[in-house]
């Protein structure tokens, strides 16, 4: 009897959506909750950015820098050579961009649009080399460019990229493949050549996927640790990930410095972020196989 | 007699073209090419090579045989290293997929207000870069001023001193790890969406209800991008590097493994092999097992995965 009642009692609230809505706003509350959460860190690094250093190590945590210290924008470019550091960056991060842009359309086009039987031989080998640890080659790499007196230069770090990398050469194979053949044809009956088509026809058909490699292969670069690591000994050549470690290392850590610092590194990132949001969300979803 | 001729010439004139194409085809792959020689396939000879050979890069390689491997079997750092790279090989994906598949459900639900604002909160952190991030985990994490023991300390919880003790050093990482894994959640929220609303309406009439729902059609149907994420996720995690090199610094001829060597992982120990003590050969034999190792566990993965994986949906 009270099971019959309590099921009719459920289904009045299913009729009338208040447990839909019960479960919404639950929903909603946990959003904003874990969205608290996630930016907390965040909000807590430009905070701490811009304290004095003495209202860092205060009991309970002062949530609002005050007063503000802007300086530390300023100081961090006086106690550690972040302008030489953002520019060794920036030549990590933008050649890899022109030399990935140069080779790796041209292979897809290749596999894609050359009938020839190597295309359907290549692609598995391709795919194959991407399972092999980074850490199987790091080593022989190394002694290699070693004895090539190239340590200490940005050549091991930006010269690869002219020869195409196996991850994008696959991302613009799934994307040229879709494309009209029909185009290129006229095109070739018309009597231009493989490079006029791929430079005048297929670059602007590429475009979108274009912008998505350009801006993953500049946050790799961008973000990359390991290369400079192993390469640029010389603090003439740092990046900015091996001077900023090299900076907490070297003193006590400053933390208003530091968070200044980390800061300045994530900020270009975020500012490219919202430029091409569209880029960003299609390169993810493209990578993971989901239209 | 002419009908052969015809054919002939037919024959010929393809099989030039078949030559012009093959030319051309070679030229448009000849980056790849040549970088699969330079950047790949000699390196992957050499590694294998000093792998059997003592060397330290100042002198010729010396051929040893299998001397290095059994070393490294007796190695007991080795063992160490590989104990700590499985804690996060089999916590870290796991983790990453429920935070991030949670995240990704939230997102999806009907009628969100401000989704675009909140997906760009859940995908910022993934935007910092790794160097940065530890910076700002090991201020957060910090065991007196940290925020995170602050906060704790508020509602009068004692927080561990997250980055000296061994016992929490991994899971701090896994918790920034987390943190940054707004890239698979857009993957999941993607995939999320391609769950047709048909199924559930279905579903709904037959009386299913949110977890049955959940567990019976989103599971299986979003399974493949399950899958995917945790094999590719396994595979980063088998080569946690820079985390544990930020946090533990470089120590001139010791083995720098952070508090009791918890944060001394597998690449992190090849790597101060390789270039802290110079033993190159050594490290060559560590990366050829790591190679062994990730083969055979994505294998398994797969193996695994095939049972439970839902290949049907398209």
């Amino acid at each position: 009897m009270k099971s019959a009642k309590n099921s009719k009692w459920k289904e009045l609230m299913i009729y009338k959506g208040v447990r839909g809505k019960v479960t919404h706003v639950i929903g909603i509350i946990a959003l904003v909750f874990l969205c608290l959460v996630f930016a907390l860190p965040l909000y807590w690094m430009v905070c701490t950015a811009l304290k004095y250093e003495v209202y860092c190590f205060t009991t309970p945590p002062q949530w609002f820098p005050n007063p503000i210290k802007w300086d530390n924008f300023l100081e961090i470019f006086q106690r550690m050579d972040l302008a030489k550091y953002i520019r060794n960056t920036l030549v990590t991060s933008l050649v890899p961009v022109v030399g990935t842009l140069l080779s790796c359309p041209m292979v897809a086009y290749s596999l894609t649009k050359i009938p020839w039987k190597g295309g359907k031989y290549l692609f598995p080998i391709i795919l194959m080399t991407m399972m092999i640890p980074a850490q199987v080659t790091q080593i022989p790499m190394y002694a290699t460019w070693s004895k090539l007196n190239m340590l200490n230069t940005f050549v091991p770090l930006v010269l690869p990229s002219f020869f195409g990398s196996t991850y994008y050469i696959y991302l613009f194979r799934q994307f040229m493949k879709s494309l009209p053949t029909s185009v290129m044809e006229a095109a070739r009956i018309d009597g231009a050549g493989d490079f006029r088509i791929l430079y005048n026809i297929v670059y602007p058909m590429c475009s979108s996927i274009l912008t998505t490699v350009a801006v993953m292969v500049f946050i790799g670069g961008w973000n990359d640790y390991v290369g400079p690591l192993m390469y640029l000994q010389d603090s003439e050549r740092y990046t900015l990930g091996i001077g900023l470690q090299m900076f907490k290392t070297a003193a006590q850590p400053e933390w208003t410095l530091l968070m200044a610092a980390s800061t300045i590194f994530t900020l270009p990132l975020i500012v490219i972020f919202f430029f091409c949001q569209n880029a960003f969300l299609n390169g993810i979803q493209t990578t993971s196989g989901i239209k | 007699m002419k009908k052969n001729a015809a054919t002939k010439a037919k024959a010929v004139r393809k099989s030039r073209q078949e030559r012009k194409f093959f030319w051309k085809g070679m030229l448009f792959a000849s980056p790849w090419l040549i970088g699969f020689v330079c950047f790949t396939i000699l390196p992957v000879c050499l590694a294998f090579y000093y792998s059997f050979t003592d060397y330290n890069l100042f002198n010729d390689p010396a051929w040893v045989g299998f001397k290095n491997y059994k070393e490294l079997f007796q190695d007991q750092y080795v063992w160490l290293s590989l104990g700590n790279t499985m804690y996060i090989v089999i916590l870290a994906p796991l983790i990453g997929m429920v935070v991030s598949l949670a995240l990704a459900m939230l997102l999806n639900q009907k009628n969100v207000p401000g989704l675009p604002f909140f997906r760009t909160v859940f995908y910022l952190p993934s935007l910092v870069p790794v160097v940065a991030s530890v910076m700002l985990l090991t201020w957060l994490l910090n065991g007196h001023y940290g925020l995170v023991n602050q906060i704790l300390g508020f509602f009068g919880i004692e927080g561990p001193a997250w980055l000296t003790d061994p016992r929490y050093t991994k899971i701090s990482l896994m918790i920034m790890d987390a943190w940054r894994c707004g890239g698979t959640m857009i993957i999941y929220l993607a995939a999320l969406r391609s769950v047709p609303a048909s199924l559930y309406e279905a579903a709904e009439l037959d009386g299913a209800t949110g977890w049955k729902k959940f567990f019976r059609i989103t599971i299986p149907y979003i399974s493949p991008t399950i899958e995917f994420n945790l094999i590719m996720s396994m595979i980063g995690s088998f080569q946690y590097f820079t985390q544990g090199m930020l946090l533990t610094g470089v120590s001139g001829n010791q083995v720098a493994g952070g508090p009791s060597n918890s944060l001394l992982f597998y690449c992190l120990y090849l790597y101060q092999n390789a270039f802290s003590f110079f033993k190159m050969g050594y490290a060559c034999a560590m990366a050829v097992v790591l190679f062994i190792i990730i083969m055979i566990a994505t294998m398994l993965a797969r193996k695994i995965s095939d049972r439970m994986v839902n290949y049907d949906v398209e």
